[in-house]
């Protein structure tokens, strides 16, 4: 061990509860950011991985009419402008589209879907909203988790039977459906159709299981008198996080809107990011509370131990020394606070994971989703260190700027 | 080591005092010198800038040839470490370490030798001034003369080519003072040190090689 390291520990323990209180904070600083890093960033990837499941990394929607209008403007300038672009609904030829996003080699599956708005009647419930997805099943698994997102009813016996449909648990609920039930769907200007409960399904995200029934195709076709072209194509890639860059690409050669996950839940992701960053300010708090602590600490030991710099200083030991040894003081405490800080953020962290929660909001889970990450405690160590380390820097450097001369003759201060 | 005309003056405005008024002295390897006179006359003052702690308003101070006086803070605190042992008045050792540990920590600044040889030199060091059995006292756990004598064998840690002790033998009894000057002769005469040392005993003072009284901030008699 260095000496000054040395001495840097003797002098630590003359000032105990003044350090506790210290290492105290560091602790609750490192271990509270590390669990509001791990639940805000659990909901997060909770809700993603929700919307991927159900909604597939990228959504050709709408054909792109190419009317960019190149207005001349004097000389050699040309200006695009934007709100000449124009919209058509839906995907007419939806073949075509699917051969060009083979091409893609990230591209996993594809799925054209019909969609509509309808109303939806059970024995209970006349006339609810819903939304109609006309899918054909087995493309559709493919680029969803539905088949793993079934609750209750199997996904046979929807693909057995032609009247069958999948139906949002709380859309369920609200119709007061079970499995085998009918319940009728009705489209303005055609008669309404009747279908059968063949599963309930259960997403995580309320949007979704509120509103969604999942038809085959041709009924879906007959039900809204549509017998060509489909409303969008789900896209599943290999890596969802590169889906703004494909989804360019897939506008580029397509001729068609792409939407990435990531623009289609921008508000969601964006209110979870400020979600994370101001959880992890406010618990930032104990490790400012934790550098005043130290701060003061330190200064009263400067205070207290003017003789022994002295002495140091007499035997030749530097400034820089006298530096290193209130330094390491605030070290050793930071190693300290940053071990134990990270097994109570561990701990506290599988301790909310356990919790029941029973959450309705925007997503539905049973327990508090939880996203460790190494980096989160990367982050918090890191931010205590920074944060204690500035603050120990000026009695650290006051302590070596002492003169040995004028603390012997004890004129110091 | 050689000083000469060193001026010193002490405190702030109205209170600002002439302290020391041109002193010059000489201290020569393998020779113990007494510096003698009335409190306040500047004796501890004179050590701090001796013992290179304190600079001088005016004068030069030598070591070894080289001139200290106006080095740098770093180039004195080396020649602290290296060449100079120094026992102060009062507080003696860091209190939260134990009588060995003091005298191991300038030895663990310089690094000279290996660990082992460190904790060997410091046991004999202890045991030379008579504390051999109350090695791992800590610093609270002994009476203050016990704690200068630790100081004494601190600043002896690492053969330094001069000692300065301000009034070393100040809380010692009749036995004990004896044998911490017969240690400090003896390692001037054996090691070729330099010993200077303020002593209010007339007794120990007539024992020195060389005496030089003091008043008012200059020696007298010279
Ligand atoms: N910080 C200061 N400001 C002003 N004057 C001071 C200061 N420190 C010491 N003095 C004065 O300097 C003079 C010399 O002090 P010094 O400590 O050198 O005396 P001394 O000879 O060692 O005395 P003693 O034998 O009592 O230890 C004293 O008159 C003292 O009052
Ligand atoms: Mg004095």
């Amino acid at each position: 061990m260095s000496p000054n390291l040395r001495i840097a520990f003797r002098f630590l323990t003359a000032k105990k509860r003044a350090m506790l209180m210290s290492l105290s904070c560091t602790v609750l600083g490192v271990g509270l950011f590390i669990v509001t890093q791990a639940t805000t960033s659990g909901f997060e990837k909770f809700f993603i991985k929700a919307i991927l499941g159900a909604d597939g990394a990228v959504r050709i929607e709408d054909k792109l009419q190419n009317t960019l209008r190149t207005v001349s403007a004097g000389n050699d300038f040309a200006v695009r402008s934007k709100e000449a672009q124009k919209y058509i609904e839906g995907v007419e030829e939806p073949s075509l589209v699917v051969a060009g996003l083979k091409q893609f080699p990230n591209v996993l599956g594809t799925s054209q879907v019909i969609r509509q708005n309808v109303l939806v009647s059970s024995a209970f419930k006349n006339h609810d909203s819903a939304q109609v997805f006309g899918i054909n099943i087995d493309e559709h698994i493919k680029v969803s988790d539905l088949d793993k997102h079934i609750a209750s009813g199997s996904l046979d016996d929807f693909r057995q039977t032609p009247t069958g449909a999948l139906i949002g648990r709380e859309l369920a609920d609200r119709l007061q459906l079970s499995l085998g039930e009918s319940f009728l769907i009705d489209v303005r200007n055609s008669p309404p159709m009747r279908f059968r409960v063949s599963a309930i399904y259960e997403t995580g995200v309320s949007d979704i299981d509120k509103i969604r029934v999942f038809v085959h195709m041709g009924q879906a076709r007959s039900l809204l008198r549509k017998s060509s072209g489909v409303s969008l194509i789900q896209v599943s890639l290999r890596d969802p996080a590169r889906a703004e860059v494909e989804a360019a690409q897939m506008e580029e050669t397509l001729g068609y809107a792409a939407k990435p996950w990531q623009r289609r839940e921008k508000v969601w992701i964006e209110v979870f990011r400020a979600l994370a960053t101001s959880s992890g300010i406010t618990v930032t708090v104990f490790t400012l509370i934790a550098s005043l602590a130290m701060f003061n600490t330190l200064a009263m030991i400067v205070l207290e131990k003017t003789k022994d710099i002295a002495i140091l200083r007499s035997m030749g030991y530097e400034r820089r020394d006298i530096t290193q040894i209130f330094l390491w003081q605030a070290g050793i405490v930071l190693a300290i606070g940053a071990v134990l800080g990270s097994a109570f953020g561990a701990l506290a962290t599988w301790g909310v994971s356990k919790i029941p929660l029973g959450l309705h909001g925007i997503i539905v889970t049973k327990t508090f989703p939880v996203a460790p990450s190494p980096w989160h405690y990367v982050a918090a160590v890191v931010t205590a260190i920074v944060m204690v380390m500035i603050a120990s820097i000026i009695p650290a450097r006051r302590a070596a700027h002492l003169e040995p001369g004028d603390i012997v003759r004890g004129a110091a201060q | 080591m050689r000083c000469a005309g060193l001026q010193r003056y002490l405190g702030h405005d109205e209170g600002r005092v002439h302290v020391l008024k041109g002193v010059s002295f000489e201290a020569e390897r393998g020779q113990v010198y007494a510096i003698v006179g009335p409190s306040g006359c500047g004796k501890s003052t004179l050590l701090y800038l001796l013992g290179l702690l304190d600079q001088p308003d005016a004068g030069t101070i030598e070591i070894n040839g080289q001139r200290m006086s106006n080095s740098d803070d770093a180039a004195r605190t080396a020649a602290r470490g290296a060449h100079i042992g120094f026992v102060f008045q009062f507080h003696f050792l860091m209190l939260e370490f134990t009588a060995l540990e003091n005298v191991l920590m300038p030895m663990r600044k310089l690094g000279r030798l290996t660990p082992a040889q460190m904790e060997t030199r410091a046991h004999a060091l202890l045991e030379s001034v008579g504390l051999g059995a109350k090695t791992h006292r800590l610093g609270t756990q002994l009476s203050g003369g016990e704690q200068q004598r630790v100081a004494i064998a601190r600043a002896l840690a690492n053969e330094p080519t001069i000692l300065l002790a301000d009034e070393p033998t100040g809380n010692l009894d009749v036995k004990n003072s004896a044998m911490v000057f017969d240690l400090l002769t003896r390692l001037a005469k054996d090691h070729g040190q330099a010993v200077v040392l303020v002593t209010h005993n007339p007794e120990i003072a007539a024992r020195c090689d060389v005496t030089r009284p003091m008043r008012d901030g200059v020696f007298i008699g010279t």
